[in-house]
């Protein structure tokens, strides 16, 4: 009984924080914005764990990552096998341990987060991926130099390459089920290579490597090719695929039904970021897709995608950029992280404002926004404090670029092609809460289609579940799935 | 299934040297896939933005599409240095809602101006395949720069001929022969014009007082093509929507083409930029 009555009275080292590049620096590049830690600083972070008997940080993540074991090899220094221990659940580490909401999941949970911070989870599994990135992933996944070997009589389509499906893919093939992924653009990966910026998440350095991985263990990827268009889902079984998994995404944007949005100068987030990521904008005309560059932005909504929408124009070159939110910073669902990266980085936080019209000159092109001041009323039946206009306090701001990120609708394209497919309440895909699969038998959906615009972890969360219950009926999953 | 994975070029034929090219592309997926209506999305490059073009003509059989393009700017410059034996670096579709065909829908009258005719003649096919009469009004500033004539003769009833100096047919635009055609003939179903926005514009008021049903097909700019970004969006009867996905073809008569227009012009100093960095790095080579 005095173990632990001592380890109590010993003082918790602070949290190591993550080295970044400097603000005044950063806004000048597209580079990344968080270093990521060093050996050291990694072993010192991963020492801090508890190694809680119970651990709560497992519950709380959607891919039930080992999280204690894996931080156990990181603090004795073993990388590799605290790369492999996160392996056998997540098949796409380096990029979750930069995306994921860790403070809403693994670190919310933490033991620690009650009383003191957190340990960095989210920061450990990325250092411990991005020791890794350039390896085989058969070789840490299998233990053995060759993948698993493929039997190409089991076959699987997946529609679409966002983290859902790749997830299913990097679960189905290590199972040796040859997986086919379609995608309709010309890169493949999903919001993970057209939505989220070079310096939050790079693409060749890590998005391309993890899913390069995916492709030495006989995954195949085929671009340009439309669900419910270049081929229908029975199309998929008449060619011998026995199951098919539906991971398109949710992309139709909405707008926000306010006079003068069509102008030019109104840009959706996904037109954005779609022109610089996917378009490689920032380096027109060396590129040819072209990306209007503003003096004054204002981007609406408070998320993650506002967020990237904001950061994204002042890299630039804008003079100023402003996020026009209803509510308060605090309020706002984007992770903090990126709320205080844009903050530090100079992106104004315009808050309880909401646009009423955009106004522009006679070329068409916008010039001013009007917008209402807002404050919070009473807490609703959700708890959360409404926000309501203060009678006659409008104000004008200049604007030569708006950029409205306020969620997105499901995409029609396949569904609409599909009248087989049953749709829940809200236009998306309804599947079996435990399975994923949708009405059509062994067509199975995850992922953003599904829940709407959620996390790149719960859509892979969604794969695999999926992927078990695909594994299950091809006779393939492994003891312990 | 073996979608796609390479989109040789077969065949090209310049229509108008210098400025339209017609290319027959091997695609089978697609052409299997392909209605009238139907356009596609390319890359011609590494570095290259994604352009529509309209699937102007299939042939499942051998796996080709066609397609006609006008040398705009940049990309299409660059699609017209390809050759017969080179490949289209990315090619995306069937997009797009396919043409509405009904098989009553008594005479169609489809007006095409400058490259429209490609994208028009499509259409034209698949009315008449439909067992719908056709009338084809075709429109160029001259009798050098009329596209299609001989592939619509082939099918359609009567092809109706316009041209700003007279050179062949009737002297004027493709809407004075529309005029004269709504005033004497009674049977009209539908008009289609695909063409300039001004063209079809001006054909869509033209048939207002008519009261015929008039689709358009709308040349917004694009850039997914699949419903994601909202670039293509177009006010039909004020509501926004999305020409990739809903249309590209809707009711003429509802249709804002001020806005269209005016969205159309959103790029032009920076497309000129791309053009000009274009053509300065092919003399510097
Ligand atoms: C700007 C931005 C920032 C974000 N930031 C974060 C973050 O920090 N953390 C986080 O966890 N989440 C974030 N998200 C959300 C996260 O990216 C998504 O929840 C996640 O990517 C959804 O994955 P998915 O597998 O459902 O598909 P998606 O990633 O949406 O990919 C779907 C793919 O399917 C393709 N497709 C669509 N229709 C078809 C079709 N008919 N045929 C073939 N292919 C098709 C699309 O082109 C796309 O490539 C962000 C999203 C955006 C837009
Ligand atoms: C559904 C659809 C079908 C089309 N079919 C044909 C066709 O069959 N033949 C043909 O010649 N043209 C067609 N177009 C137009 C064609 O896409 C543009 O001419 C082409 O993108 C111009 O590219 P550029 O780089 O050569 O010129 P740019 O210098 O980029 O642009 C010149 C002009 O073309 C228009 N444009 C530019 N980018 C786009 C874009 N991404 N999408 C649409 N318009 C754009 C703008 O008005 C611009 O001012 C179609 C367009 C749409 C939307
Ligand atoms: S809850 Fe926190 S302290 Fe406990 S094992 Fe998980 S990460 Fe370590
Ligand atoms: S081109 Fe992106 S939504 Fe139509």
């Amino acid at each position: 009984m005095t173990e632990p009555i001592k380890k109590k009275k010993k003082p918790l080292a602070p949290r190591v924080p993550m080295p970044n590049q400097p603000p005044a620096e950063r806004v000048k590049n597209f580079e990344e914005v968080a270093l990521g830690y060093t050996y050291e600083l990694a072993v010192n972070e991963a020492r801090r764990c508890l190694q809680c008997k119970k651990p709560l940080c497992v519950k709380g993540c959607p891919v039930e990552v080992p999280i204690p074991q894996f931080i156990a090899h990181l603090a004795e220094g073993n990388v590799g096998l605290a790369y492999e221990t996160i392996k056998t659940t997540n098949s796409l580490p380096a990029i979750c341990g930069r995306v994921c909401p860790q403070e809403n999941q693994c670190e919310g949970a933490c033991i620690l987060n009650k009383k003191d911070q957190p340990i960095a989870i989210g920061r450990l599994e990325r250092f411990a991926a991005d020791q890794y990135v350039h390896i085989d992933a058969c070789d840490l996944l299998t233990g053995r130099r060759d993948c698993v070997p493929v039997d190409p009589s089991k076959r699987v389509a997946c529609i679409g390459s966002g983290p859902s499906s790749l997830t299913v893919a990097g679960y189905l093939s290590s199972r040796g089920v040859k997986v086919t992924v379609f995608e309709a653009l010309h890169e493949v990966g999903g919001v993970l290579v057209y939505g989220i910026p070079e310096f939050r998440l790079p693409k060749d350095r890590i998005v391309a490597k993890e899913i390069s991985a995916l492709g030495l263990q006989e995954v195949e990827f085929v671009t340009n090719s439309v669900g419910g268009k270049t081929f229908s889902i029975q199309d998929l079984f008449d060619r011998g695929y026995q199951a098919v998994f539906i991971g398109v995404g949710a992309g139709l944007p909405k707008f926000l039904n306010i006079p003068g949005e069509n102008q030019n100068g109104v840009y959706t987030s996904n037109e954005y970021l779609t022109r610089v990521n996917l378009g490689r904008a920032y380096d027109f005309p060396n590129y040819d897709t072209p990306v209007i560059r503003a003096k004054n932005v204002t981007v609406y909504g408070g998320g993650n995608v506002a967020m990237d929408a904001a950061r994204t124009a002042l890299r630039l070159g804008a003079e100023s950029v402003r996020v026009v939110y209803r509510r308060t910073v605090a309020d706002m669902p984007a992770r903090r992280e990126e709320i205080e990266h844009a903050e530090e980085e100079g992106v104004i936080m315009e808050t309880l404002a909401a646009p009423l019209a955009f106004s522009g000159d006679d070329r068409f092109n916008l010039t001013s926004v009007k917008l209402q001041r807002m404050e919070l009323g009473e807490p609703d039946a959700s708890g959360r404090r409404s926000p309501v206009p203060v009678e006659g306090a409008t104000y004008e701001l200049d604007t030569d670029l708006a950029i409205i990120a306020v969620g997105t609708r499901a995409n029609p394209l396949l569904i609409s092609n599909e009248p087989e497919l049953k749709l829940n309440d809200w236009g998306y895909v309804q599947v079996d809460e435990k399975t994923g699969e949708t009405s059509i038998p062994n067509v199975f959906a995850g992922g953003d289609i599904v829940t709407g615009a959620a996390t790149v972890i719960l859509a892979m969360g969604a794969g695999r579940r999926a992927s078990k219950c695909i594994a299950k009926r091809l006779g393939c999953e492994r003891e312990g799935d | 299934m073996n979608a796609d994975k390479t989109f040789t070029i077969l065949d090209k034929e310049q229509l108008i040297p210098g400025q339209t090219s017609k290319l027959v592309v091997s695609a089978p997926q697609i052409a299997l896939k392909a209605k009238p209506g139907n356009f596609v999305i390319l890359r011609i490059a590494e570095k290259g933005e994604r352009i529509p073009l309209t699937i102007a003509d299939t042939d499942p059989e051998a796996g080709t599409i066609t397609m006609v393009y006008l040398v705009m700017g940049k990309s299409t410059a660059m699609l017209d240095e390809l050759d017969k034996g080179d490949e289209i670096l990315d090619l995306c579709g069937p997009l797009g809602k396919p043409t509405h065909i009904s098989t009553e829908a008594g005479t169609v009258v489809c007006v095409g101006g400058g490259t429209g005719v490609a994208a028009m003649h499509h259409i034209a096919k698949g009315h008449h395949r439909a067992g719908n009469k056709v009338v084809a009004v075709i429109g160029a500033r001259s009798k050098d720069l009329l596209l299609f004539e001989r592939e619509l003769g082939q099918f359609c009833d009567k092809v109706l001929i316009a041209t700003n100096d007279g050179s062949a047919g009737v002297q004027g635009f493709v809407t004075g022969v529309l005029q004269d055609y709504l005033e004497n003939e009674s049977d009209i179903g539908e008009v289609v014009a695909v063409g300039p926005v001004p063209m079809m514009a001006a054909v869509a008021e033209t048939t207002r007082p008519f009261e015929v049903k008039t689709t358009v097909s709308l040349n917004s700019i694009m850039l997914d093509g699949i419903g994601m970004c909202g670039a293509c969006r177009v006010t039909v009867a004020g509501d926004t929507r999305f020409a990739c996905v809903d249309g590209p073809e809707f009711d003429g008569h509802e249709v804002d083409f001020t806005e269209l227009s005016n969205r159309l012009a959103a790029f032009k100093t920076m497309e000129q930029a791309a053009h000009d960095h274009y053509c300065k790095c092919k003399c510097d080579d």
